[in-house]
This record gives structure tokens, sequence and C-alpha cells, in this order.
């Protein structure tokens, strides 16, 4: 139902990977969304557009290599960890591999990676638990050949979660590590 | 007539075993309390238009009581006699009649912005009063706190416990959903009563905690963009950064009982560990150092001593350490995790945050891990508090799901009197502060 905007407004054929991958996402969101809608009689409460924080990048850009949406999307700024994990899966690491390439290439680009944990856990804990996820990628990266002092680390905790149902479904989603670049001078 | 008379025979008859009785106590035992019946006829307004001024009063004295769980207001229908003014002898055996254990009178005067309010206790069935009678003089935007010194007094006289009405609370006052929360600091009367914001909702803010004295609040702010240790001074409400050791990230902070020292955590490296930073030295001192997660920190009443949880064992767990760091014993063992270990003030208990079969729980222990209790189970309960007499505590608790919304709850440290406290909107992280002067 709700799913068709979003993936109208943003298909392109060229990019049919990403908008599959999109509408994939957006489906299992979906889908918990409505389990939850159902559940807490409350339909109004999941806000799909904003929930997945995509749909509302546009994908042309990402066809350059060297642009940020590529980074974002073709490459994947985030990974996913484990319940109370910080370890670094195979594909995680494949991820961050392709994240290291595309920071040495465009050395212009400083990369803050924010650590999250889903809400099972304390606050504090969650905040510690956020330091190491992030610590974990940013030495992953340094290992890559990514130089330390363009990487800073911060934990959010449970603070900012992406999917907002009480299942692993959303929980999944929110134990993780994403690298946000921008333009910046090295301090 | 004879029914009459009979009822005059039985009074009298009960006042004599009354007499006999042990001056009014109620004791806060573990053990179930039969709530204390208490007579509060409305204080007098001695001044002409203090009316209203003195039926808010009484009726927040009411309030205060009752929401202990340890009292039973007596509706005022049942009275047998109202005496007319403050002055008046009490009608001992119009109250034992009712059963009335305690009775309050009180007598509310107001002159330009002055309010006084003065108040008499009294012990019904041995027929004399409890303490002296007392006065207390204020602002008239101030009757409120009146009000609760005068329940603390009584609370005070008839269960032989420090009060903890008239005391304040600074929270996290939360609005909007659950991926887009919006979080400001915020401090209230502990009844939810007289909401002041302290901060915007521009940044996040987190876990702030009172001064030992209330006239500061530290919090965790990501004002800078990253972590950090705010501390705020309450009158002015000017906050300044606290500088700490250098790190990645500061946060869950806490005040020595002296006020001079802050304990909180630090991470490095993806690493969190314990540190200690003095006041007026500005030394810095680190307390721990392990590859593993050590935060919450919170000193006993001391200050010798430092309960924190750690998950060196390989799941949250409590230890005790020195207040200067060193080696630390672990004191939950339990099922589950445990978290957020707050000292109680009196020193005997810790209260925590316990995690177990997908349900969070507050608990109380003894300082050295026996006689765990847990007061409560939900969702997602966590954060305990003391109220300043160490016999209630407050926590926050989050519903499930998408519109899971957080809400502040009080319990009594016998796990009975859960009552969810009144806020504005969504509320989270509360932080008693002290009994004020």
């Amino acid at each position: 139902m709700l799913t068709a905007t979003s993936i109208t407004k943003n298909d392109r054929t060229e990019f049919m990977t990403h908008a599959l991958k999109a509408a994939l996402l957006i489906g299992a969101l979906a889908l918990s969304a409505c389990t939850n809608a159902d559940r807490f009689d409350n339909p109004d409460a999941v806000n799909l557009n904003d929930q997945a924080g995509i749909g509302q990048t546009g994908l042309g850009a990402a066809g350059n290599p060297d642009s940020p949406e590529y980074f974002n999307q073709t490459i994947g700024d985030r990974v996913l960890f484990a319940v109370d994990q910080s370890t670094l899966s195979p594909q995680a690491q494949s991820v961050l591999a392709g994240q290291a390439q595309w920071l040495m290439t465009n050395s212009d680009y400083l990369a803050v990676i924010e650590g999250h944990a889903d809400e099972q856990g304390t606050r504090e804990y969650n905040l510690a638990l956020g330091a190491r996820r992030a610590n974990a990628v940013r030495d992953y990266l340094v290992s890559q050949g990514v130089a330390a002092n363009r990487i800073r680390t911060v934990s959010y905790g449970k603070e900012r979660p992406l999917a907002v149902c009480s299942d692993e479904s959303c929980y999944s989603q929110n134990r993780r590590a994403v690298t946000v670049i921008s333009i910046g001078v090295t301090s | 007539m004879m029914i009459r008379f009979l009822t005059f025979l039985l009074a009298v008859l009960f006042a004599t075993v009354a007499h006999a009785q042990d001056p009014l106590r109620l004791e806060l035992t573990d053990g179930v309390i039969e709530p204390l019946p208490f007579a509060l006829p409305g204080f007098h307004a001695e001044t002409a238009g203090s009316e209203q001024v003195a039926g808010d009063i009484t009726q927040v004295v009411a309030q205060d009581l009752m929401g202990t769980g340890l009292f039973r207001q007596i509706p005022r229908s049942a009275f047998i006699s109202t005496p007319a003014s403050f002055s008046d002898p009490v009608a001992f055996a119009d109250w034992r009649a009712i059963n009335a254990q305690a009775l309050i009178r009180g007598a509310v005067a107001v002159t330009g912005g002055q309010v006084s309010v003065k108040f008499r206790v009294y012990d019904v069935f041995s027929g004399s009063e409890m303490g002296e009678g007392l006065q207390f003089t204020g602002t008239t935007d101030g009757w409120r706190r009146m009000a609760h010194k005068v329940a603390d007094e009584v609370y005070s006289r008839i269960t032989g416990e420090a009060g903890y009405f008239d005391s304040r609370v600074v929270f996290v006052a939360e609005t909007g959903p659950k991926d887009n929360r919006a979080k400001r600091l915020a401090v209230m009367d502990y009844d939810g009563a007289n909401v002041q914001y302290l901060t915007d909702s521009s940044t996040i803010v987190l876990a702030p905690r009172f001064s030992p004295n209330g006239d500061r609040v530290l919090y965790t702010s990501y004002e800078s963009g990253f972590p950090r240790i705010n501390v705020l001074d309450v009158s002015t409400v000017g906050r300044q950064q606290l500088t700490t050791q250098q790190g990645e990230m500061a946060f869950s902070p806490r005040f020595s009982r002296d006020g001079q020292q802050v304990i909180y955590s630090l991470a490095n490296g993806g690493n969190t560990d314990i540190w200690r930073t003095d006041l007026r030295s500005g030394q810095h001192t680190r307390l721990t150092s392990a590859p593993s997660i050590e935060t919450a920190p919170s000193f006993s009443p001391d200050g010798s001593q430092i309960v924190f949880e750690s998950d060196r064992s390989g799941t949250q767990q409590l230890y005790i350490m020195s207040a200067n760091g060193g080696e630390a014993r672990r004191i939950s063992f339990g099922e589950g995790r445990y978290g957020t270990p707050v000292w109680s003030p009196r020193g005997d208990l810790i209260a925590f945050t316990k995690q177990n079969a997908g349900r969070f729980h507050i608990g109380v222990m003894r300082t050295d891990g026996s006689q765990e209790r847990l007061l409560t189970a939900s969702f997602l309960d966590e954060g305990p508090t003391w109220a300043p007499n160490g016999r209630v505590i407050m926590f926050s608790r989050e519903t499930q799901g998408a519109g899971g919304t957080s809400s502040l709850f009080s319990v009594d440290i016998t796990g009975r009197n859960l009552q969810r406290v009144s806020t504005p909107a969504g509320a989270s992280d509360p932080s008693w502060g002290p009994l004020q002067r």
C-alpha cells in the first residue's frame, strides 16, 4: 500500500538493483509496520519515508562512483551487528572494504561513524556498546589504509532508532554503525 | 437515647484501652501495612481571601500523605464535629468514634504577598499532640512547598522517618515519535507540579543528575555533536561543559556527596572506563582500566566506595570498588543482566535495573548482593533514583512498539504502591533531588 508511492518516485531502470534493494527494505518495513499497526491499533504511528531514511534521496547521481550517493547506496553506508556484539561479519567487512576504497579515492571527505544499539538494554550500556561498534568500523577502515585523522566516532546508543517496532525485524536494523561522510578539513 | 449512651460508653471504653497503648507510630516494615486512617479537616482560612489557598494547601497535604500508600483519609462526611477555629480544643472522643488514628489541624493566613501556614498533629487515641505546632511563612506562589513541608512533618512524626515531599526531580522531557524524539531537561516538584524547562530540544540530552544540595545538575549533551558532560546551575539555568579527561565520549556522570567530585564514564578507542574528576583541582583520575564496558558509577553515601556496572564477566553485572579504583568485587549473581546501580541515601541498599527473559525490572539488593528483591516488571523499566529518605524509588518506563512512549513511575522499596508520576508529556531519566530547606 504505502510502498507503491515510494518506489514509483525513485524507480530508475538503470539502477534497478538499488531500487530492488530499496523495495525489499521498504517492503520489510511495511510488513513490520503493518504488524505493529494491527497489534497496537495505531496505523498512523509509522511514516515509512521517515522511517526508512531512503526514498528521499534521488538515485540519479549514484551513477557517479565519486558521489556521496554512490557511497551511501551502492557501496552502502552502514553495517549491522548481532545482539550485544561489535564483531564485524564477513558481509560487513566487504562493505567496509568498499568504504575504505572510496575514502582513499575521495580524500577530500571526512567520515563520522555513528554507532547505534537497539532498545533492549539500559541507556548507559547502549551508549558504550554504540561506541564499541563505531570503533570496530573505524579500526577496520584504518586497517584498510584510511588515515585515522579523517575519522571520528560518535555513539547514539538507543537514542536514534531507524525502525520503531519492538521486535527483531526492527532491532536488527537499529544495531548499526553508519559512516556519514562530508567534505571537510582534517583536524 | 439508649443508643447514644451506648456509643458514649463504648467510646470511653475504647479510649481507656487506647490510653494503655504506645504512642502512635507507624513502623515501615516489609510486612503488609494497613493504611493508617487520619482526619484532615479543611485548614481554616484566617484572613479574608485566603479560603482558596487554604483549600489548596489542605488538598496537597492530603495528596502527599495518600500518595505514600501508608495513610487513608477519612471522608469529611464521616466527621462528627468540625472545629470552628485552629485554637478550639480537640474533641478527641469525636475523632476516636470514627477511628481516626491521627488528626491534622491547620490554618492559613494571607497578608500581602505572604502566606503563613500553621498546623498541629494529634495522636487521637492517646489524646495528645505529636510534637509541637509549627508555622511556615513564605511568598504566596510558594504555597505548594509549604503544603509539602506540612506533609513532611506529619509523615515524619508518625513514621519516625524523614519525609520527601518538599523535593524536586530533574528529568528528561520527551516529545515526538520514537525515531525523532525531542528531549530537553526539565525540573519539577516530586509530584509533577511546577514543571520548568532547563534546556531547549535542539540537541539530545540524557540522564541528568542532581548535586547533593540540588544547586547543580550534571547531564550528557550532544551540543558539540559528540556526547559530553555539562554542568547546569539550577537557579541561573546557566550551563557549561565539564572539563573531563579527553576521550571520544564522556557520559553517565554523578556527583560525590560533597558535590566536589564527579565520577563518569569515558570512552576511548571504543573502550568505556570510569574516571573521577576533582572540581577544585581539576585533576582527572582513572578508576578502572579493563577492555570491558565499565559504566553507571554511583558513590556510597560516605564517599568511600563506588558501585558500577561492567560486562567483564561476559554480561552486565554489578561491582563495588574503592572510590580510588582498584580491585572490584561482584555483587550481582542472579539470572539475567544488571545495570544502572544507585546507592541508597541510607547506604544499606543498591537499586538497579535488571534485564531477564525479555523483561526489565527495577530492584534492590543489599550492598553484599544478598536479599535481592524485584519491585517492578515491564517491557522496559530502567534508571532508578532514590527519594531523599530512601523509602521510594522513581524510574522510567517505556511502552512497547512503534507508538512507545516513556513516563515516570514511583514505587515503594517494599514493591508496594506503584504509581505513575504526572508529567506534561513523555518523561525519562529522573533524578530525585534533596529535601529542600
